[in-house]
């Protein structure tokens, strides 16, 4: 231990320095006086565009990102602008956002909430972003929604299924194109009906997290619909590669029905296992084993290559739609990238183009302008067809689409057939839904930092 | 002085300026120019910087003064931040219950933990360590998270609804955490010439209590119990020869730096109210391992570079794409530069692991004592210069 020596004057120094210390950040607490958070006053405004580079969804988060970058060039006038030219709202002009230019940021969310956030916040904090999009996953969705609600921005939700994303959890300052788990089981109930019967007794294995549980709540709940009876339910943990221990109890359990609420890799593995199993050359009380995995994306259907065939799902966007904004949108994707979009690209882009058709109708990018630029704005020439925006909750409302594994693909990106393309008033539910929080669900007040 | 020596009295002294002044250190290029990419003085980033600095301290006063190798570490971080948001849920948004508690409850979880792990050493306990965090994270991210009982909300982390009880929430307050009404977001911007400087109030909240942790530290560090600990480093068997057991210490050593972890997780829900589960995997307890080992283990101030160090490239290097980086090399002729963006393309964005890994790499392998060792080479070499180089010759006593 040292000893101790105290002087006047060394005491009589150390406070004033301490007292300094302390009193330095109090003089610098006073909010600076912009009308709104990141209020753009140069000659450019900025995006922040939050994918996963990195982690589970890298694969989607990266299509994304291509999604991105060709909006904002068709957003800048570059490229043959794309679906700006078959948009039914003709306020952009190819020449940026309310004539600022259009630059740019990306960040690396690795499929963690708390990496999202710090991405977000950087974005917002650091390149002064006006508006975040992205995200490929409804944990990541949910907590930077929220983050961009408290800062003060407005939020594109690109790929996010969860019920909650747009119920619980909606926000003012969210919005969400993608379709969700509840418009799944609507759009794939009848479709099922149609193709295996009213008295099938379906077995779910369900991915043990938030996404996993809503869906399998809405996937019951619309199969039971019809008649379908639910042998069982089985949460499988997260991290699991291999689930052959999950498909043997399904033998012996009577059921003729596997429901897989699993996405990315799971949903590659455990539909492997499954068929490694033989359960697809089963016949159980009288009628073929099926599959059914709600949740389809390219990605997936690529990974999971020949065990794909036949089994059906749901997409929120397939490249193979044959409407005006989908062609454009597949050709100008194709050009620039030799390939074709994903479900996931499809979203994102139509997210960054709906953010800057608000902006221009709103005449600012104050969110709160922007926010009711948006709610209840109904569009088209996007590559969904005709869509609304509806105000209570969020959430766009069109077609769905269900889909099944291509019996004899003709090339690599040909791997889903669309079955059927469900109306959006089949899908269309009331806000205040018991899946989606019920009466208790608000979106708050749109928060516009200031 | 507060009882500490001439030297470690300087190096506390340093740190506070450092951490005090971080908004202009931070933020050396004007904001407009290309540089700027590089800088790191905005709020949440330099909030980053001092809770992993924390988190480090602590992890260090496990690992560098008693050896034992904890890589469940994380556990704490997220016990602490989940207490803290739920403080945030049942009473207020004030910091002070919920980083007393996040204190609190990642201590006894440490004692728990520890009581058990600490009776083996070496590689056992650090897989007794890293189990134990494993199961915590798979509790938090799917067990404890059903609808039935909803502790931890899972995969979406713990957030403050407005349904939540809130008793002491006032009428007129902002929802967002506040020292007794100084908000943690609340930023003061300097504009300074074609420089600008972010003065945050959570950022200070946050560098004012690591002064204060940074000087616990050195306490422990010079104090019996620290040389105690150190001895069970050098040789614990001799030291159970002498009659002294060694468990009671390495515990206190656990709990103590269970309870910085602990802190830092309180803190890091003060500065944004969520709490996701990810921060209890075992990536994020190997991270700390790292950010000690690049800083240097053992020494005062290396964990704190060590966790500026990776939060760095974690923050800034993921967000450089390759469009800046077209933006940069622009003045090459065009094949040149698609040359160079395509050679430079791996490092960056979602390649800045790879960057790290490489200079964590070069680190041990150059620089055994992390960074600090780097830092005391540069100084030896300054001030060695123009002198004859026949003094130096005094050996160091292993560590």
């Amino acid at each position: 231990m040292s000893k101790t020596n105290y002087t006047r004057r060394g005491v009589l120094k150390t406070g004033a320095v301490a007292g300094a210390g302390v009193a330095l950040p109090t003089i610098f607490t006073a909010q600076s006086a912009a009308a709104y958070t990141n209020e753009p006053t140069g000659s450019t405004v900025t995006l922040g565009f939050n994918v996963p580079q990195t982690g589970p969804y890298a694969d989607e988060g990266n299509d994304e990102l291509l999604a991105q970058q060709l909006a904002v060039e068709h957003l800048n006038g570059m490229g043959d602008g794309g679906c700006l030219n078959t948009f039914s709202s003709k306020a952009l002009k190819g020449n940026g956002i309310l004539g600022k230019k259009v630059e740019f940021v990306t960040g690396d969310t690795q499929t963690k909430s708390d990496a999202a956030r710090a991405s977000a916040k950087s974005m917002i904090e650091k390149d002064g972003a006006v508006m975040i999009n992205g995200g490929s996953s409804s944990g990541v969705a949910v907590a930077v929604q929220g983050l961009c609600q408290e800062a003060g921005v407005i939020f594109m939700a690109g790929l996010t299924h969860a019920n909650d994303t747009t119920g619980k959890d909606r926000k003012a300052n969210g919005f969400r194109h993608f379709f969700n788990a509840y418009m799944s089981g609507a759009a794939l109930a009848p479709v099922l009906a149609k193709e295996m019967g009213n008295d099938r007794n379906a077995y779910h294995l369900t991915a043990d997290y938030n996404w996993g549980w809503t869906q399998e709540e809405s996937i019951v709940a619309s199969t039971e619909a019809l008649g379908w009876n639910t042998v069982n339910t089985v949460k499988t943990p997260l991290a699991s590669t291999d689930f052959s221990s999950y498909i043997a109890p399904i033998l012996n359990s009577g059921a003729d029905t596997l429901v897989l609420n699993h996405y990315g890799g799971n949903m590659i593995n455990s539909l492997t296992n499954a068929v490694q199993f033989g359960l697809l050359d089963k016949v159980v009380n009288g009628k073929d084993f099926k599959i059914v995995v709600p949740l389809y994306s390219e990605l997936m259907a690529a990974g999971a290559g020949e065990n794909i065939k036949g089994v059906l799902g749901s997409m929120n966007y397939n490249w193979q739609l044959q409407n005006e904004g989908s062609k454009q949108f597949v050709k100008s994707f194709g050009e620039k990238y030799g390939k074709p979009p994903s479900n996931s690209a499809q979203t994102c882009y139509a997210q960054v183009l709906l953010y800057a058709d608000a902006c221009e109708r709103a005449g600012t990018f104050d969110p709160c302008g922007v926010a009711a630029a948006l709610e209840n704005f109904e569009f088209d020439g996007l590559g969904n067809g005709k869509t609304l925006y509806r105000a209570d909750d969020h959430q766009c409302f069109k077609d769905v689409l269900v889909v099944r594994g291509a019996q004899n693909p003709t090339n690599a990106y040909d791997t889903l057939e669309i079955v059927e393309v469900t109306p959006a008033d089949q899908v269309t539910y009331a806000p205040n839904h018991p899946m989606f929080g019920g009466d208790e669900a608000t979106l708050g007040t749109c928060n516009s930092g200031a | 002085m507060l009882g500490l020596n001439k030297n470690d009295l300087t190096l506390l002294a340093i740190v506070a300026v450092l951490t005090l002044f971080a908004p202009f250190i931070l933020n050396p290029f004007p904001a407009d120019s290309a540089m700027a990419q590089f800088n790191a003085g905005y709020p949440d980033l330099m909030q980053r910087f001092i809770i992993f600095g924390i988190f480090a301290i602590g992890f260090n006063i496990l690992f560098g003064l008693t050896g034992y190798l904890s890589f469940g570490h994380a556990a704490f971080l997220g016990v602490g931040s989940y207490a803290a948001v739920w403080m945030f849920k049942l009473l207020s948004y004030n910091v002070v219950p919920a980083i007393g508690l996040a204190i609190i409850v990642a201590g006894l979880f440490s004692v728990l933990i520890g009581y058990v792990s600490l009776r083996r050493s070496g590689i056992y306990f650090s897989i007794l360590t890293l189990a134990f965090a494993q199961m915590s994270f798979a509790l938090a991210y799917s067990v404890l998270s059903n609808p039935k009982f909803n502790l931890t909300n899972g995969e979406t982390g713990l957030q403050v609804y407005k349904n939540d009880p809130q008793i002491f929430h006032g009428e007129n307050m902002q929802d967002f955490p506040h020292f007794f009404g100084i908000y943690m977001n609340s930023t003061h911007t300097m504009n300074f010439g074609a420089w600008s400087f972010d003065f945050n109030a959570g950022y200070y909240l946050c560098a004012i209590v690591m002064i204060l942790a940074f000087y616990l530290s050195i306490r422990i560090f010079r104090s019996p119990f620290g040389m105690m600990l150190r001895a069970i480093k050098s040789n614990q068997t001799r030291m159970s020869y002498t009659g002294l057991n060694p468990r009671p210490h390495t515990l206190a050593a656990f709990v103590i730096s269970g309870m910085y972890a602990g802190l830092a997780g309180g803190l890091m829900a003060a500065m944004d109210p969520l709490a996701g589960a990810e921060r209890m995997q075992w990536t994020a307890s190997g991270e700390v391992v790292l950010m000690t080992i690049l800083g240097g283990t053992g020494t005062l101030i290396g964990p704190v570079l060590g966790a500026g160090f990776i939060k760095y490239f974690e923050n800034i290097f993921s967000k450089i794409n390759d469009t800046i980086l077209h933006q940069w090399f622009a003045f090459l002729p065009d094949g040149i530069e698609d040359f160079v963006v395509f050679i430079i393309h791996p490092f960056i964005g979602k390649g800045w692991h790879l960057t790290l890994g490489i200079l964590f790499m070069l680190v041990v392998v150059f620089l055994p004592g992390g960074l600090v060792e780097g830092g005391q080479r540069l100084g030896k070499w300054i001030k060695s210069r123009g002198k004859s180089d026949d003094s130096s010759a005094t050996t160091e006593p292993a560590e």
